[in-house]
Protein backbone atom coordinates (compact mmCIF):
# COMPACT_ATOMS: atom_id res chain seq x y z
CA UNK A 1 0.00 0.00 0.00
CA UNK A 2 1.27 3.46 -0.87
CA UNK A 3 1.50 6.40 1.55
CA UNK A 4 -0.95 8.29 -0.64
CA UNK A 5 -3.63 5.66 -0.10
CA UNK A 6 -3.21 5.82 3.70
CA UNK A 7 -3.37 9.63 3.58
CA UNK A 8 -6.63 9.43 1.61
CA UNK A 9 -8.19 6.69 3.73
CA UNK A 10 -7.46 8.38 7.05
CA UNK A 11 -7.67 12.04 6.03
CA UNK A 12 -4.14 12.85 7.19
CA UNK A 13 -2.73 16.35 6.95
CA UNK A 14 0.50 16.15 4.92
CA UNK A 15 3.02 18.67 6.28
CA UNK A 16 6.09 18.11 4.15
CA UNK A 17 7.69 16.13 1.34
CA UNK A 18 4.32 16.11 -0.42
CA UNK A 19 5.93 14.82 -3.61
CA UNK A 20 7.13 11.62 -1.92
CA UNK A 21 3.78 9.96 -1.23
CA UNK A 22 4.14 7.25 -3.86
CA UNK A 23 6.39 5.14 -1.63
CA UNK A 24 5.33 1.69 -0.55
CA UNK A 25 4.48 1.16 3.14
CA UNK A 26 5.66 -2.29 4.21
CA UNK A 27 4.59 -2.13 7.85
CA UNK A 28 4.40 0.19 10.82
CA UNK A 29 5.94 0.98 14.19
CA UNK A 30 4.52 3.04 17.05
CA UNK A 31 6.86 4.58 19.63
CA UNK A 32 8.21 7.73 21.25
CA UNK A 33 11.55 6.41 22.49
CA UNK A 34 13.81 7.05 19.53
CA UNK A 35 16.34 4.52 20.79
CA UNK A 36 13.60 1.87 20.71
CA UNK A 37 12.44 2.92 17.24
CA UNK A 38 16.01 2.77 15.96
CA UNK A 39 16.40 -0.72 17.39
CA UNK A 40 13.09 -2.26 16.35
CA UNK A 41 11.62 -0.65 13.26
CA UNK A 42 12.39 -1.65 9.68
CA UNK A 43 12.83 -0.06 6.27
CA UNK A 44 9.55 0.86 4.58
CA UNK A 45 7.68 1.19 7.86
CA UNK A 46 5.40 4.09 8.61
CA UNK A 47 6.34 5.47 12.03
CA UNK A 48 3.67 6.73 14.42
CA UNK A 49 4.93 9.02 17.20
CA UNK A 50 4.26 11.93 19.55
CA UNK A 51 7.85 13.22 19.34
CA UNK A 52 8.23 16.34 17.18
CA UNK A 53 11.95 17.02 17.73
CA UNK A 54 14.08 17.23 14.58
CA UNK A 55 15.87 13.99 15.50
CA UNK A 56 12.80 12.07 14.29
CA UNK A 57 13.77 12.94 10.71
CA UNK A 58 17.29 11.59 11.18
CA UNK A 59 15.92 8.36 12.66
CA UNK A 60 13.34 7.94 9.86
CA UNK A 61 15.97 8.62 7.24
CA UNK A 62 18.51 6.27 8.83
CA UNK A 63 15.93 3.48 9.10
CA UNK A 64 14.50 4.27 5.64
CA UNK A 65 10.98 4.67 6.95
CA UNK A 66 8.37 5.47 4.33
CA UNK A 67 6.84 8.32 6.39
CA UNK A 68 6.15 9.70 9.87
CA UNK A 69 2.70 10.24 11.37
CA UNK A 70 2.39 12.66 14.30
CA UNK A 71 -0.52 11.87 16.61
CA UNK A 72 -2.92 14.02 18.66
CA UNK A 73 -2.56 16.93 16.23
CA UNK A 74 1.08 17.40 17.29
CA UNK A 75 2.80 19.88 15.01
CA UNK A 76 6.36 19.40 13.72
CA UNK A 77 8.79 22.19 14.67
CA UNK A 78 10.17 24.48 11.95
CA UNK A 79 13.55 22.69 12.12
CA UNK A 80 11.84 19.32 11.81
CA UNK A 81 9.88 20.46 8.73
CA UNK A 82 13.01 21.85 7.10
CA UNK A 83 14.99 18.66 7.70
CA UNK A 84 12.11 16.45 6.53
CA UNK A 85 11.82 18.45 3.31
CA UNK A 86 15.57 18.11 2.70
CA UNK A 87 15.61 14.38 3.55
CA UNK A 88 12.37 13.77 1.64
CA UNK A 89 10.59 12.17 4.61
CA UNK A 90 6.84 12.85 4.45
CA UNK A 91 5.37 13.96 7.78
CA UNK A 92 1.61 13.69 8.26
CA UNK A 93 -0.49 14.86 11.19
CA UNK A 94 -3.50 13.02 12.59
CA UNK A 95 -5.85 14.20 15.31
CA UNK A 96 -6.20 10.64 16.58
CA UNK A 97 -4.22 9.14 19.49
CA UNK A 98 -1.52 6.54 18.78
CA UNK A 99 -3.69 3.52 19.66
CA UNK A 100 -6.43 4.44 17.18
CA UNK A 101 -4.26 5.52 14.27
CA UNK A 102 -2.09 2.41 14.70
CA UNK A 103 -5.17 0.19 14.66
CA UNK A 104 -6.54 1.80 11.53
CA UNK A 105 -3.25 1.53 9.66
CA UNK A 106 -2.81 -2.06 10.81
CA UNK A 107 -6.24 -2.89 9.37
CA UNK A 108 -5.49 -1.16 6.08
CA UNK A 109 -2.17 -2.95 5.67
CA UNK A 110 -3.47 -6.41 6.58
CA UNK A 111 -6.71 -6.10 4.55
CA UNK A 112 -4.74 -5.38 1.43
CA UNK A 113 -2.38 -8.36 1.59
CA UNK B 1 47.29 26.68 42.67
CA UNK B 2 45.09 24.03 41.09
CA UNK B 3 43.77 21.23 43.24
CA UNK B 4 41.22 18.47 42.96
CA UNK B 5 37.73 19.21 44.24
CA UNK B 6 35.32 16.34 44.84
CA UNK B 7 31.97 17.20 43.33
CA UNK B 8 28.55 15.57 43.37
CA UNK B 9 26.65 17.76 40.95
CA UNK B 10 23.23 16.07 41.01
CA UNK B 11 21.49 15.68 44.38
CA UNK B 12 17.76 15.84 45.07
CA UNK B 13 16.04 17.09 48.22
CA UNK B 14 12.73 16.15 49.83
CA UNK B 15 11.08 18.57 47.39
CA UNK B 16 11.36 15.88 44.70
CA UNK B 17 8.40 13.54 45.13
CA UNK B 18 10.58 10.49 44.59
CA UNK B 19 13.15 11.53 47.23
CA UNK B 20 12.87 10.54 50.89
CA UNK B 21 11.68 13.13 53.42
CA UNK B 22 14.96 12.72 55.32
CA UNK B 23 16.60 14.58 52.43
CA UNK B 24 16.01 17.95 54.07
CA UNK B 25 18.63 20.72 53.69
CA UNK B 26 20.35 20.31 57.06
CA UNK B 27 20.67 16.52 56.80
CA UNK B 28 21.75 16.71 53.18
CA UNK B 29 24.58 19.13 53.97
CA UNK B 30 25.67 17.11 56.99
CA UNK B 31 25.88 13.95 54.88
CA UNK B 32 27.76 15.74 52.08
CA UNK B 33 30.32 16.99 54.63
CA UNK B 34 30.65 13.48 56.07
CA UNK B 35 31.44 12.26 52.56
CA UNK B 36 34.13 14.96 52.21
CA UNK B 37 32.45 16.57 49.21
CA UNK B 38 33.76 20.01 48.26
CA UNK B 39 31.03 21.06 45.82
CA UNK B 40 27.44 19.80 45.44
CA UNK B 41 24.64 20.84 43.11
CA UNK B 42 21.11 20.71 44.49
CA UNK B 43 18.74 19.77 41.70
CA UNK B 44 15.08 18.93 42.21
CA UNK B 45 12.68 17.93 39.45
CA UNK B 46 11.38 21.15 37.87
CA UNK B 47 11.63 22.89 41.25
CA UNK B 48 14.14 24.79 43.35
CA UNK B 49 12.49 26.11 46.53
CA UNK B 50 14.84 24.16 48.82
CA UNK B 51 18.03 25.55 47.29
CA UNK B 52 18.10 28.74 49.43
CA UNK B 53 17.67 26.59 52.56
CA UNK B 54 20.52 24.29 51.53
CA UNK B 55 22.65 27.41 51.06
CA UNK B 56 21.62 28.56 54.55
CA UNK B 57 22.38 25.11 56.02
CA UNK B 58 25.84 25.23 54.41
CA UNK B 59 26.66 28.78 55.52
CA UNK B 60 30.03 28.91 57.27
CA UNK B 61 30.73 25.28 56.40
CA UNK B 62 33.48 24.05 54.15
CA UNK B 63 31.29 23.12 51.18
CA UNK B 64 30.11 24.96 48.09
CA UNK B 65 26.48 24.68 46.92
CA UNK B 66 25.66 25.15 43.24
CA UNK B 67 22.03 26.21 42.62
CA UNK B 68 20.55 23.78 40.11
CA UNK B 69 17.41 22.17 38.73
CA UNK B 70 16.68 18.94 36.85
CA UNK B 71 14.27 20.03 34.15
CA UNK B 72 12.01 17.65 32.21
CA UNK B 73 11.77 18.74 28.58
CA UNK B 74 8.82 18.19 26.27
CA UNK B 75 10.62 15.13 24.88
CA UNK B 76 10.80 13.81 28.49
CA UNK B 77 14.56 14.26 28.64
CA UNK B 78 16.06 15.22 32.01
CA UNK B 79 18.41 18.18 31.65
CA UNK B 80 20.46 19.45 34.55
CA UNK B 81 20.78 23.24 34.80
CA UNK B 82 23.69 24.49 36.93
CA UNK B 83 23.45 28.19 37.75
CA UNK B 84 25.76 30.77 39.23
CA UNK B 85 23.38 32.29 41.76
CA UNK B 86 19.88 32.35 43.19
CA UNK B 87 18.63 35.16 40.99
CA UNK B 88 19.37 33.13 37.85
CA UNK B 89 17.68 30.15 39.48
CA UNK B 90 14.60 32.23 40.31
CA UNK B 91 14.35 33.38 36.71
CA UNK B 92 14.63 29.84 35.42
CA UNK B 93 11.99 28.70 37.92
CA UNK B 94 9.60 31.42 36.74
CA UNK B 95 9.96 30.12 33.19
CA UNK B 96 9.44 26.50 34.24
CA UNK B 97 6.37 27.42 36.30
CA UNK B 98 4.78 28.93 33.20
CA UNK B 99 5.36 25.69 31.28
CA UNK B 100 4.59 22.97 33.81
CA UNK B 101 1.02 21.77 34.26
CA UNK B 102 -0.93 19.42 36.48
CA UNK B 103 -1.29 18.73 40.21
CA UNK B 104 0.71 16.29 42.30
CA UNK B 105 -0.96 13.19 43.75
CA UNK B 106 0.88 12.65 47.05
CA UNK B 107 -0.37 9.10 47.52
CA UNK B 108 0.88 7.97 44.15
CA UNK B 109 3.99 10.08 43.59
CA UNK B 110 5.07 11.25 47.04
CA UNK B 111 5.20 14.41 49.14
CA UNK B 112 6.96 17.51 47.82
CA UNK B 113 8.16 19.30 50.94
CA UNK B 114 9.86 22.67 51.18
CA UNK B 115 11.92 22.44 54.37
CA UNK B 116 14.09 25.17 55.89
CA UNK B 117 17.63 24.86 57.25
CA UNK B 118 16.28 24.05 60.72
CA UNK B 119 14.29 21.08 59.44
CA UNK B 120 10.90 22.82 59.63
CA UNK B 121 8.37 22.35 56.84
CA UNK B 122 7.75 25.70 55.16
CA UNK B 123 5.42 24.62 52.39
CA UNK B 124 4.13 21.68 50.38
CA UNK B 125 4.50 22.11 46.64
CA UNK B 126 1.35 21.00 44.79
CA UNK B 127 2.62 21.12 41.19
CA UNK B 128 3.04 17.89 39.25
CA UNK B 129 6.83 18.05 39.50
CA UNK B 130 7.22 14.60 37.94
CA UNK B 131 5.47 15.90 34.81
CA UNK B 132 7.14 17.28 31.71
CA UNK B 133 7.28 20.93 30.73
CA UNK B 134 6.06 21.84 27.25
CA UNK B 135 9.46 23.34 26.36
CA UNK B 136 11.70 21.51 23.91
CA UNK B 137 15.19 20.45 24.87
CA UNK B 138 16.57 23.14 22.55
CA UNK B 139 14.43 25.80 24.24
CA UNK B 140 15.52 24.63 27.70
CA UNK B 141 19.20 24.68 26.77
CA UNK B 142 18.83 28.16 25.23
CA UNK B 143 17.09 29.42 28.40
CA UNK B 144 19.84 28.00 30.63
CA UNK B 145 22.49 29.66 28.46
CA UNK B 146 20.64 32.98 28.48
CA UNK B 147 21.00 32.85 32.27
CA UNK B 148 24.70 31.99 31.85
CA UNK B 149 24.17 28.56 33.30
CA UNK B 150 25.50 25.15 32.29
CA UNK B 151 23.21 22.67 30.50
CA UNK B 152 23.96 19.00 31.10
CA UNK B 153 21.71 16.14 29.92
CA UNK B 154 21.34 13.83 32.93
CA UNK B 155 22.13 10.10 33.11
CA UNK B 156 22.50 9.68 29.34
CA UNK B 157 23.24 5.97 29.80
CA UNK B 158 19.86 5.23 31.36
CA UNK B 159 16.95 4.08 29.25
CA UNK B 160 14.37 6.36 30.79
CA UNK B 161 14.31 10.16 30.69
CA UNK B 162 17.69 10.32 28.96
CA UNK B 163 18.62 12.22 25.83
CA UNK B 164 19.84 9.02 24.15
CA UNK B 165 16.78 7.01 25.18
CA UNK B 166 14.24 9.64 24.13
CA UNK B 167 15.99 11.20 21.16
CA UNK B 168 18.18 8.35 19.94
CA UNK B 169 21.43 10.26 19.56
CA UNK B 170 23.03 13.66 20.13
CA UNK B 171 23.21 15.69 16.95
CA UNK B 172 26.15 17.87 16.04
CA UNK B 173 24.22 21.10 16.57
CA UNK B 174 23.48 20.46 20.24
CA UNK B 175 25.06 22.89 22.69
CA UNK B 176 25.50 20.85 25.83
CA UNK B 177 28.23 21.87 28.28
CA UNK B 178 28.79 18.30 29.46
CA UNK B 179 27.04 14.95 29.61
CA UNK B 180 26.22 13.11 32.81
CA UNK B 181 26.94 9.39 33.05
CA UNK B 182 25.30 7.62 35.95
CA UNK B 183 27.46 6.10 38.65
CA UNK B 184 26.42 2.59 37.69
CA UNK B 185 28.17 2.94 34.34
CA UNK B 186 30.98 5.26 35.42
CA UNK B 187 33.34 7.42 33.39
CA UNK B 188 35.66 4.83 31.88
CA UNK B 189 32.87 2.49 30.80
CA UNK B 190 30.96 5.52 29.54
CA UNK B 191 33.91 6.47 27.34
CA UNK B 192 34.08 2.93 25.93
CA UNK B 193 30.35 2.81 25.27
CA UNK B 194 30.08 6.24 23.62
CA UNK B 195 33.20 6.85 21.52
CA UNK B 196 31.15 9.13 19.24
CA UNK B 197 30.64 11.54 22.15
CA UNK B 198 34.35 12.05 22.81
CA UNK B 199 34.10 15.79 22.17
CA UNK B 200 32.01 16.16 25.34
CA UNK B 201 33.23 16.31 28.92
CA UNK B 202 31.61 13.58 31.03
CA UNK B 203 30.51 14.02 34.64
CA UNK B 204 29.41 11.33 37.06
CA UNK B 205 27.13 12.22 39.93
CA UNK B 206 25.05 10.30 42.44
CA UNK B 207 21.56 11.57 41.45
CA UNK B 208 20.88 10.89 45.14
CA UNK B 209 17.26 10.60 46.24
CA UNK B 210 18.26 9.10 49.62
CA UNK B 211 20.80 10.34 52.16
CA UNK B 212 22.84 7.17 51.86
CA UNK B 213 23.32 7.79 48.12
CA UNK B 214 24.97 11.20 48.46
CA UNK B 215 28.55 11.03 47.22
CA UNK B 216 28.27 7.47 45.91
CA UNK B 217 29.25 8.81 42.47
CA UNK B 218 31.40 11.91 42.17
CA UNK B 219 33.50 13.83 39.69
CA UNK B 220 36.99 15.13 40.44
CA UNK B 221 37.44 18.64 39.11
CA UNK B 222 40.82 20.34 38.92
CA UNK B 223 40.13 23.95 39.96
CA UNK B 224 41.82 26.91 41.58
CA UNK B 225 38.83 27.62 43.80
CA UNK B 226 35.34 26.14 44.26
CA UNK B 227 33.55 28.79 42.19
CA UNK B 228 31.07 28.62 39.35
CA UNK B 229 33.49 30.33 36.95
CA UNK B 230 36.10 27.67 37.75
CA UNK B 231 33.57 24.85 37.18
CA UNK B 232 32.68 26.38 33.84
CA UNK B 233 36.37 26.47 32.88
CA UNK B 234 36.83 22.86 33.96
CA UNK B 235 33.95 21.68 31.75
CA UNK B 236 35.38 23.66 28.84
CA UNK B 237 38.90 22.41 29.62
CA UNK B 238 40.30 25.94 29.80
CA UNK B 239 43.38 27.31 31.59
CA UNK B 240 44.42 23.96 32.97
CA UNK B 241 41.08 23.42 34.67
CA UNK B 242 39.56 20.08 33.79
CA UNK B 243 37.64 17.02 34.87
CA UNK B 244 40.05 14.33 36.03
CA UNK B 245 39.11 11.06 34.31
ZN1 LIG C 1 16.69 12.27 36.14
ZN1 LIG D 1 17.81 13.33 39.29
Amino acid sequence: MKIEEIVQALGLDVKCAKDCLDREVTGGYTGDLLSDVMGNSKAGYIWITRQVHQNIVAVASLKEHSAIILINSSQPTAETMEKAEAEKIPIMVSDLPAFEISGKIYNLLTAKS
Amino acid sequence: MLKVYHCDLHIHTCLSPCAELDMHPQALVARALEKNLDIIAVSDHNASANVPYVLAAAAGKNIRIVPAMEITTREEVHVLALLENLSALRELQALIDRHLFGKNDEDRFGVQAVVNERGEVEDINTQLLLGATDLSIDEIVAAIHRLEGLAIPAHIDRESFSVLGQLGFIDDNAHFDALEISGRTGLSRGRLRYPELDRYPFLTSSDAHFLRDIGTATSALLLEAPTFAEIRMALAGQNGRRIVE
